[in-house]
């Protein structure tokens, strides 16, 4: 097939449009905790009227007509929403997979015996770090551990797969091996050991965050070994590790490529290719406007960068970009400024350098926890008008 | 070693076999993610419900496609793959 763009290069297809397998319904940016690594925007607090529960269901109908299979719950903290098991039981009923991404913070026994009722299919807790006092320092709240234990065993006790969260970053990763024990003691299913991603406000709180190499790589031999121990074992649960891209050679195939499977809808009815994508310099469509059908086929923020077609180099006649996509736009934006050019985590990005820096900058960082930047309402107003 | 085929399969709590009519195809659900599964993978799955045992499957499976060379020992890769997986836990 040949491009619509200059006729002189040798560009692939634009492959055809992939169905939205993914429904991510960011509930609500309200949130009992102040995370300083949220992958919420910054501005958060000026954003607009959440939608309502009719709202909601008439995306999720339109998105399961159009083949979305999987449903997540997230926010902010999704169970701050009263229709929270409303919305649950309409997205079982119309044959989702239903996954509540939850701090459990706010979660009861009955509330989790009531979704349960509803249709839920599994609960994915959030935690801060193996250890009280680091978890609740970073959490921003002081019973949060203890709240979470308990969750975290209920829900296993009512019969749910459980995924447990544990974002880990240059405080938390030393523990990981009492980490990987917490999640096993509480017969965990799947374990996201996942080091923090460079968005939102872990951007902003990036130095104080940023593991070191040597940190990472004992990590992973660490968590490594483990995996050959619960194998060995015959033990179902599954660790999976997500490197920061920061340490990487060539980027990450964001989102599996622009529009392609990932569908996030924003407490405000905004949608996007991917949670992060807000803070691009981009028109994003909204559920209160268009369906879900335009949305995801012909709206201009899902085929902006679709393709091959808007790559300048060195993306643009490299033999990778199939693969790769070029990397995540988001992170090109926010580190050169420009949502078009190569993810500057590629060794061949002309701006390679922000990333060794990163790097170098990680072997010298002294930040401690309460220096952070923490997620709330008072921190973003302050950003968002500086 | 031989495969005892008076196992009952179930599928791991939280997991959930099911037909998208998006995707022309039976799927296997579970947290967070989703595997298609193909025509043979899909039939069989079909017939796991937490009654049948290995046996009384293959039965089946080999009334509604007689003469199939090898098709018990297909099945029986099927559930030792889908056991090796955690998908199913064999009763």
């Amino acid at each position: 097939m040949p491009n619509t763009g200059s006729s002189s290069n040798n560009l692939p297809a634009t492959p055809e449009v992939g169905l939205p397998l993914w429904l991510l319904a960011e509930l609500t940016y309200r949130c009992p905790l102040q995370c300083p690594y949220c992958s919420n925007p910054l501005d958060f607090a000026a954003q607009g009227q959440e939608l309502s529960t009719e709202q909601w269901f008439r995306v999720m109908a339109e998105a399961r007509e159009m083949g979305a299979a999987q449903l997540g719950f997230s926010g902010g903290e999704p169970l701050v929403r009263q229709d929270l098991a409303e919305l649950i039981g309409e997205g079982r009923r119309l044959g989702y997979y239903t996954n509540l991404i939850t701090s459990g913070i706010g979660l009861t026994e009955q509330k989790i015996a009531a979704f349960k009722e509803a249709g839920l299919d599994h609960i994915q807790i959030s935690f801060q770090a193996s250890d009280e006092q680091v978890n609740n320092l970073l959490a921003g709240s002081k019973k949060a551990f203890a709240q979470k234990l308990d969750m975290a065993r209920a829900v296993k006790a009512h019969g749910y797969p459980m995924v447990l969260n544990f974002v880990t970053h240059r405080h938390n990763i030393d523990k990981i091996d009492r980490i990987i024990e917490l999640c096993v003691a509480l017969e965990a299913d799947f374990v996201e050991l996942a080091t923090c991603q460079f968005y939102g406000w872990a951007h902003l709180n990036r130095v104080g965050l940023l593991p070191t190499r040597a940190q990472l790589e004992r990590a992973e031999r660490i968590t490594n070994e483990y995996r050959a121990k619960l194998q060995a074992a015959g033990n179902p649960c599954k660790l999976i590790f997500v490197t920061p891209d920061y340490y990487e050679e060539r980027p990450k195939a964001c989102m599996n490529g622009w529009g392609s499977v990932f569908l996030t809808v924003t407490p405000d009815g905004t949608a996007l290719p991917c949670h992060g994508a807000r803070q691009l310099p981009v028109q994003f469509p909204n559920v209160r406007e268009h369906s879900m059908q335009h949305i995801w086929y012909d709206s201009f923020g899902f085929n902006r960068f679709r393709g091959y077609d808007w790559m300048p180099e060195p993306c643009r006649s490299c033999d990778e970009k199939e693969k790769d996509f070029g990397g995540c736009r988001c992170q090109a934006f926010m580190l050169t400024g420009d949502a078009s050019n190569a993810d500057p985590v590629c060794a061949k990005s002309a701006e390679h350098g922000i990333i060794l820096k990163a790097r170098e900058d990680a072997e010298h960082a002294h930040q401690t926890i309460d220096e952070l930047t923490f997620r709330n309402e008072r921190n973003s107003r302050v950003i968002v008008r500086s | 070693m031989s495969f005892d085929r008076t196992h009952v399969p179930v599928w791991r709590p939280g997991y959930r076999f099911q037909y998208e009519p998006a995707q022309k195809a039976h799927v296997l659900l579970y947290p967070e993610g989703m595997i298609k599964l193909n025509e043979s993978a899909a039939l069989i799955g079909g017939l796991i419900d937490g009654q049948r045992d290995v046996a009384t499957i293959i039965a089946e499976l080999d009334k509604q496609f007689p003469g199939v060379p090898e098709l018990g020992d297909d099945i029986e890769q099927f559930m030792e793959v889908a056991r090796a997986e955690h998908w199913i836990e064999l009763k």
